[in-house]
């Protein structure tokens, strides 16, 4: 099985490194379309159980069965970096992917977002969600099924609502300085200690200890939150919050990146495949026509499409930067940017034009999108705006009261609308099961107004 | 850690699969919850043959926080177009990943989950807390059976029990000095037998329904879906269990199960006429001192007045010979319309609660009521 070579695996990794394909060893390994299809459900080969993967892995398999679906490759960065490849992959095609998982393995050692994440967790996700999976397990021999699944359900509900500018292993908020002693100076000493001792003055009421706000400022990162304030948390329930918070932090650059991966990864594809002398024509031509099958717009006969395929619009744009910049613009370009910066400050007009990238609006239970007029600036954002912030609303911690009730606040000056008022009272339901105090939620209505949700109180 | 190199681990196990059946669980659960209007919704009695229950579910749904739907809704597309042009509808996108696949207006995809219908009736009596039905300990029960007891050192020569006989031979050889006896007659032993009432775990349940044309389509479906439930109630007991289905107008017949909920007569109602049929099966066919009796009578209520005496009088001997006897009235829901005339009947031949009790049913969520009425009562009793 998983570990004989890729043909041309070898011709084609000496091509990427003279090109300055710069990564970590990757393991192939090649898997049955079932594995493959559980590592897109699950992000991961092993991941911890939940029933919404359950779901998940259902709409999967339907849409695999329909043939909608076909996987070629999921790759896991790390050192080593794992490739998984769907054993029915045909030779040309697996040519292809081996050259674009290369393309990810260099994208995923040297983005900024990606370094960051696996310098603090390390750079074997593989075995820590395996590992963490292990735990869930005896967890749920230990405190059962329904307990561990309160926990799960919670955490995973609050997945995207980390903060990943803060650190993976971050530790509590710093205790109020002590109030400072300044030591008494030779001329205030003598007055100060006279003053404490007045005749006939019964000592000074010691002052009540000062406690900090918690949180001090307004915390975002509500799954580390939980973790380390909940008032009545076992500490089993803060290792799985942590663990969940941990897989998410390692799937943030994924998906803040996923423009320009995917269309770093199919840029090298296409350039490794056209300058592998090696091949011989006919696997050549067979590979480029996988190409054009990955990297186009449109699905099928369809000439307009309501979505952007990423790898497309990603490949045009490093195909478009390559060109204008060069290729060490385009690394460092790779190194610093997520997709906000890399769509904001490289989508030009002349290329957007090009692509025939439009905006359109529908209308609540429309049938119909209508194209709206053409505005780049507009146009970037509508395309990025389901990125924003993990793709979750801004939902942050204000207050923690002395009863221990929590009190949130969504942010909807910044999200430009409430929330959906049924899905966040079921979110706070799963939050009150393991905070155990009340918890309360400010937003928004349909009318601009307050709108207040409590559970438990 | 998986170990890559020693099984294809993946092979042998699939966690979509695993997650998928905890969410199966998960809804089984939740249907269970809102059992009693599922199942008034779901038509049971049809698919009675393989005792399954097919009930539309919808996918559980995991809440996130997400942003109120907009009226307008923004999005990026590509292709040649024109401001203004107007486009078919963006094609869901169900399973990208990161939003489980729900969560449209229209309100995510429906499947069908099947229950056995014992399943559904243990939990019936889990909800309702009913007691388990015991079997008449009653005075006509007088069936005895010879059961095996214990061991004796005499006995007839048939009933040696060889193999208890070697173990004793063995135990004493090993505690005896050496030359000792391969068998004495200390090592023989014989298998007891002892006189035990027989326990009776036969049962019939007998279902005696007005067929008159005062009974209309709702009234009939609504027995029918009692009778269906008790009849499950019942059989959650007993082993071994028939049902006989009587209709009658003036006068009474035996139907197949498939006939009966399809009678109809013209005419009115002799009630007695129904309670002599079930008395003539009874003696013919269902001894009661084998068989446990249940007797199920549904009507509108109206009997002839001239049928009081007899109509008290048959029922007061088949109380006498069944467990328990339970009457549904099918009421109109106005308090207007009904006849009370059966209800006084039952009140009369059967005056001791734990031999029968009588419920007026009205609508579908009543047979819930109806069910604990009966079965509950009857318990305690026994």
């Amino acid at each position: 099985m998983s570990y004989r070579p890729l043909s041309y695996q070898v011709e084609i990794e000496a091509l990427a490194q003279s090109y300055g394909l710069d990564y970590f060893p990757v393991q192939f390994e090649q898997v049955p379309p079932s594995f493959m299809m559980e590592v897109a459900v699950y992000g991961l080969p092993v991941r911890m159980p939940h029933w919404s993967f359950g779901v998940r892995y259902i709409y999967q398999l339907i849409q695999h069965r329909m043939g909608h679906s076909h996987i070629f490759e999921v790759v896991i960065p790390g050192n080593p970096g794992h490739a998984y490849l769907a054993d029915t992959n045909r030779e040309t095609e697996n040519i292809l992917v081996t050259a674009h998982v290369l393309g990810h393995a260099d994208f995923s050692k040297n983005n900024l977002l990606f370094r960051r994440v696996q310098e603090q967790a390390g750079y074997h996700i593989v075995e820590q969600a395996a590992n963490h999976a292990q735990r869930i397990t005896e967890a749920i021999e230990q405190h059962g099924m329904e307990a561990v699944e309160r926990v799960l359900d919670a955490a995973f509900a609050l997945e995207q609502h980390i903060d990943i500018h803060q650190d993976l292993r971050r530790a509590r908020y710093a205790d109020l300085p002590a109030a400072p002693v300044s030591a008494p100076t030779a001329d205030t000493a003598g007055f100060r200690d006279r003053f404490a001792h007045l005749p006939g003055s019964a000592a000074a009421p010691a002052r009540a200890p000062t406690h900090a706000p918690i949180p001090p400022s307004p915390e975002s990162d509500l799954l580390w939150f939980i973790a380390h304030y909940a008032p009545d948390l076992e500490g089993w329930e803060r290792d799985i919050l942590l663990a969940v918070r941990e897989e998410s932090f390692y799937f943030q650059p994924i998906f803040a990146c996923q423009i320009m991966n995917e269309g770093w990864a199919s840029y090298w594809h296409a350039r490794l495949l056209r300058e592998a002398r090696f091949l011989p024509s006919e696997l050549y031509v067979d590979a480029i026509k996988t190409h054009s099958d990955v990297v186009r717009p449109y699905a099928g006969e369809a000439q307009v499409s309501l979505q952007v395929n990423p790898y497309h619009l990603g490949f045009c744009l490093w195909e478009h930067i390559i060109e204008h910049h060069g290729m060490a613009a385009a690394r460092r370009i790779m190194a610093t940017e997520d997709d906000f910066g890399f769509v904001r400050n490289y989508l030009d007009e002349e290329l957007a034009r090009r692509l025939g990238l439009f905006q359109y609006t529908t209308r609540r239970r429309g049938r119909e999108a209508t194209v709206s007029d053409w505005d780049l600036d507009a146009l970037k954002e509508s395309l990025l705006a389901p990125k924003y912030h993990f793709g979750a609303p801004h939902v942050e911690v204000r207050e923690m009261r002395r009863d221990g009730t929590l009190v949130l606040q969504q942010d909807h000056a910044l999200d430009k609308r409430g929330l959906d008022v049924e899905s966040a009272r079921k979110v706070l339901e799963y939050m009150h099961s393991i905070w155990r105090r009340p918890v309360v939620l400010y937003s928004i209505n349909g009318q601009g107004k307050e709108a207040r949700i409590a559970v438990g109180e | 850690m998986p170990d890559h190199h020693e099984h294809l681990w993946y092979d042998l196990f699939s966690r979509g699969a695993r997650d998928w059946l905890r969410h199966n669980a998960k809804i089984r659960a939740s249907v269970r919850e809102q059992l009693p209007r599922l199942i008034a919704e779901a038509d049971i009695l049809s698919t009675d043959a393989n005792r399954r229950v097919r009930m539309p579910v919808r996918f559980l749904e995991h809440h996130r926080f997400k942003l109120s739907r907009d009226q307008e809704q923004s999005g990026v597309g590509q292709g040649k177009v024109k401001p203004g042009d107007t486009l078919g509808s963006p094609a869901p996108q169900p399973g990208t990943g990161e939003e489980s696949g729900g969560g449209n207006d229209q309100g995510g995809v429906e499947f069908v989950v099947e229950m056995k219908v014992d399943e559904i009736v243990d939990w019936i009596w889990e909800e309702l807390k009913l007691p388990e039905l015991e079997p008449r300990a009653s005075s006509v029960l007088h069936e005895e059976e010879w059961a095996r007891e214990g061991w004796d050192k005499r006995g007839a020569r048939a009933r040696l029990d060889r193999r208890r006989t070697m173990k004793e031979a063995i135990k004493r050889r090993a505690v005896q000095p050496a030359p000792a006896a391969p068998f004495t007659n200390d090592d023989l032993r014989y298998r007891q037998l002892k006189k035990r009432p027989k326990p009776n775990t036969q049962a019939v349940v007998l279902f005696g329904l007005d067929a008159s044309s005062s009974m209309g389509e709702r009234e009939r479906v609504l027995a029918k879906t009692f009778f269906f439930w008790a009849l499950q109630g019942v059989r959650r007991r007993y082993s071994q269990l028939e049902a006989v289905f009587i209709g009658h107008t003036v006068e009474a017949w035996e139907f197949s199960e498939e006939e009966f909920f399809q009678v109809s007569g013209q005419g009115g109602t002799v009630a007695s006429t129904c309670y002599r049929k079930a008395l003539e099966i009874i003696q013919n066919r269902y001894p009661p001192a084998q068989y446990n009796i249940y007797f199920f009578y549904a009507s509108d209520g109206e009997n002839f007045q001239d049928d009081h005496p007899h109509a008290v009088e048959s029922l007061q001997q088949l109380a006498d010979l069944a467990n328990y006897c339970g009457y549904v009235e099918v009421a109109s829901p106005s308090p207007m319309q009904r006849y009370l005339e059966t209800s006084r009947v039952f009140d009369e031949a059967i005056p001791d609660p734990q031999q029968g009790a009588r419920f007026s049913l009205t609508q579908e969520e009543d047979i819930w009521e109806a069910i604990r009425t009966f079965f509950g009562v009857h318990s305690q009793a026994a």
